[in-house]
């Protein structure tokens, strides 16, 4: 029996842990990968956002941080290295465990905020299942969790925020990154990530996609192709380039199966990246006992993520009775936070994302 | 390959030991996922699809597309991507769905 | 076209550059950032309030020139790696640049390296001056250049000599 368990410990899932906990709450953490941190873990920039949460501190940094934070309340377990893979009405959560998955444990939950994250997109090219196509997440795994080469000569496929980022931290690793391609006609992450990678010479191709893969058992070359407004090929302007490796940043989806079987109400928001649970603006879905935060809830920056954390984490636990001094106060300076955070032209899409997932007061 | 140096990040992994990958002797750091050993190792091909055989190699590295699914001690369809190697484990390339033969 | 390029153009370092007068004066801060996002780190960085506080976490920096001493702190506050300072007063010839650097191997001080363009074009070779290890592993290199390079060069090439790659 817990008061409060959370599904997922990437910076959503801590941070809502660390101020459930932090108001007297006893807190289960369960999370699925082999450390705690989610994403977070590898990245070794610098973030961006308010002085006031963590910005200007690289993301490995906040991880180290939290998960020493963790270890200081006694009222916060976390189970590691274990899956949910079911909620049950009477408040009961199933959690997997074990290299075989042949641990069943049930853990009953008053509350659970599902921050599961999200998952990467794919990308339909010729031979796309190649050995030496990656995912962004996986090179950042290898790379920056391990320390391990993922291959010599990169191209990246999406100049969003991760693809800019990525390519930076390949740089870093020592690994040559051949080329940017990105489909849009601009780049979509900060300008200040691109100008950086420029500065190094690598080359960023706006309306340009990947089209085919080539190699016998591995990636050995890929054709990139400048394309039109309308995303078809234009003949004549294929680029083939002596590459290894592949990695694809072309996106992510929030990962919400748990609140699919929970019954929570779904949506499909485009501007969020997929279907997402509608909430209130405490992060509390059409399910009474069920919260969202992360990516889980659309998808976003780490920062937005660990207010969102904070906001569910905290009105999870004012919920079960549990008090916070000034509680007004400390639940409208984050919600003001998050609203600072997405109050730019870049966060247009999602604002009219949330928007669109939000459950208003006197919705029925 | 590993990196040998990196500008912001210290890599603590200390204790080398060693598996096999279909009988072949390699060596990875304790701790560490099995297919991020055999990356390292300059293995790319984990698995093979089953209707067409084709090669399959790391991909999402958190559990979720079956792409490294490999026999590990005997045991079918380990994700590798998720499962931290210890001494002497026994790698193997699997066939088809996987059995435990 | 910087959304499509990542390299700002002209028009936009116009806008960011300080007048003739002021260069002359010796060090001062460039901040190139362009696009509002949320970040504010340079402006709570600054101890002389050169760089104005902001009113909106999305604002873009404005630096108020006559305030600002060149002293670079801001550079390694800066999570985008966007803000260097110049130097044209540094001797008869040449400028000095100082700009952030998170890649290895870290040049030594008196190294000869290329000096990069905002599109990693090499721009010739240049002196280290100046290599300032800071603890948030966002190093500053100090270079000298030609005055006429000062708005040129962005970046460095380091030759590998140990092998370090």
């Amino acid at each position: 029996m817990t008061d409060i368990a959370i599904i997922g410990g990437g910076p959503a899932g801590l941070s809502a842990a660390i101020y459930a906990a932090s108001l007297g709450a006893k807190v289960t953490l369960v999370d699925d990968g082999l450390e705690l941190g989610g994403q977070l873990i590898k990245q070794t920039h610098k973030f961006f956002g308010s002085e006031k949460q963590f910005a200007g501190i690289r993301g490995i940094e906040i991880a180290k941080k939290m998960i020493q934070d963790i270890k200081e309340y006694d009222n916060l377990e976390v189970i590691a290295n274990a899956t949910v893979t079911g909620y049950y009405e009477d408040e009961v959560i199933t959690i997997v465990q074990g290299v075989n998955g042949d641990i069943l444990k049930k853990l009953k939950a008053k509350r659970i905020i599902v921050a599961t994250g999200a998952s990467e997109n794919i990308l339909p090219f010729v031979n796309n299942d190649l050995p030496g196509v990656y995912a962004a997440g996986a090179v950042q795994t290898l790379m920056n969790l391990y320390g391990v080469v993922p291959g010599n000569n990169i191209l990246m496929v999406g100049a969003g925020n991760i693809g800019l980022i990525v390519s930076y931290q390949l740089l870093q690793a020592g690994i040559k990154v051949e080329a940017i391609v990105e489909a849009l006609p601009r780049i979509g992450g900060y300008l200040v990530h691109a100008s950086k990678i420029r500065r190094l010479g690598v080359p960023i191709y706006t309306s340009h996609t990947l089209k085919e893969a080539y190699g016998t058992d591995c990636v050995e070359k890929a054709v990139i192709s400048e394309i039109n407004q309308n995303f078809e090929f234009i003949p004549g302007t294929e680029k083939e380039l002596e590459v290894d490796t592949i990695c694809l940043a072309v996106g992510l989806s929030p990962l919400s199966d748990l609140l699919w079987q929970a019954g929570c109400q779904m949506k499909y928001v485009p501007e969020l990246c997929g279907h997402v649970a509608l909430r209130d603006d405490n992060m509390k879905t059409t399910k009474d006992k069920i919260y969202i935060a992360g990516d889980v809830a659309g998808i976003e920056e780490a920062s937005s993520a660990m207010l969102e954390g904070q906001i569910a984490g905290l009105n999870a636990a004012i919920s079960l009775g549990y008090k916070c001094d000034n509680y007004q106060e400390q639940d409208r300076k984050l919600k003001e936070e998050l609203k600072e955070l997405r109050d730019n032209p870049l966060s247009e899409e999602i604002r009219r994302g949330v928007e669109k997932a939000l459950i208003k007061e006197g919705w029925d | 390959m590993r990196i040998k140096k990196h500008p912001i990040l210290e890599f603590n992994q200390k204790e080398k030991i060693k598996f096999t990958l279909d009988g072949k002797e390699l060596e990875g750091y304790k701790g560490e996922p099995i297919a991020s050993a055999l990356i390292a190792a300059g293995i790319k091909v984990l698995s093979r699809s089953i209707k067409y055989k084709r090669p399959r190699g790391f991909f999402c590295a958190i559990g979720k597309c079956s792409a490294c699914l490999m026999k590990v001690n005997g045991v079918p369809n380990i994700r590798t991507c998720v499962t931290k190697l210890e001494e002497g484990m026994k790698v193997e390339i699997q066939k088809g769905k996987g059995d435990f033969n | 076209m910087l959304e499509r390029t990542g390299i700002p153009t002209d028009d936009d370092l116009e806008k960011i550059i300080p007048g003739k007068k002021r260069l002359a004066r010796g060090p001062v801060v460039i901040i190139e950032c362009f696009q509002k996002i949320p970040c504010d780190p340079c402006a709570i960085s600054c101890k002389f309030g050169a760089i104005k506080p902001f009113k909106d976490i999305n604002d873009l920096p404005q630096v108020d020139f006559t305030k600002c001493t060149g002293c670079g702190i801001c550079i390694s506050s800066c999570p985008g790696l966007a803000i260097f300072v110049i130097d044209m007063n540094y001797s008869e010839g040449k400028a000095l640049i100082k700009l952030p650097y998170e890649m290895l191997p870290l040049p030594e001080k008196g190294e000869v390296v290329y000096a990069l363009d905002r599109a990693g074009g090499k721009l010739g070779k240049a002196k280290v001056a100046k290599v300032l290890k800071i603890k948030n592993k966002t190093n500053i290199i100090s270079l000298e250049v030609p005055k006429s390079m000062a708005m040129k060069v962005r970046s460095i090439k380091v030759e590998d000599k140990n092998n370090e790659r």
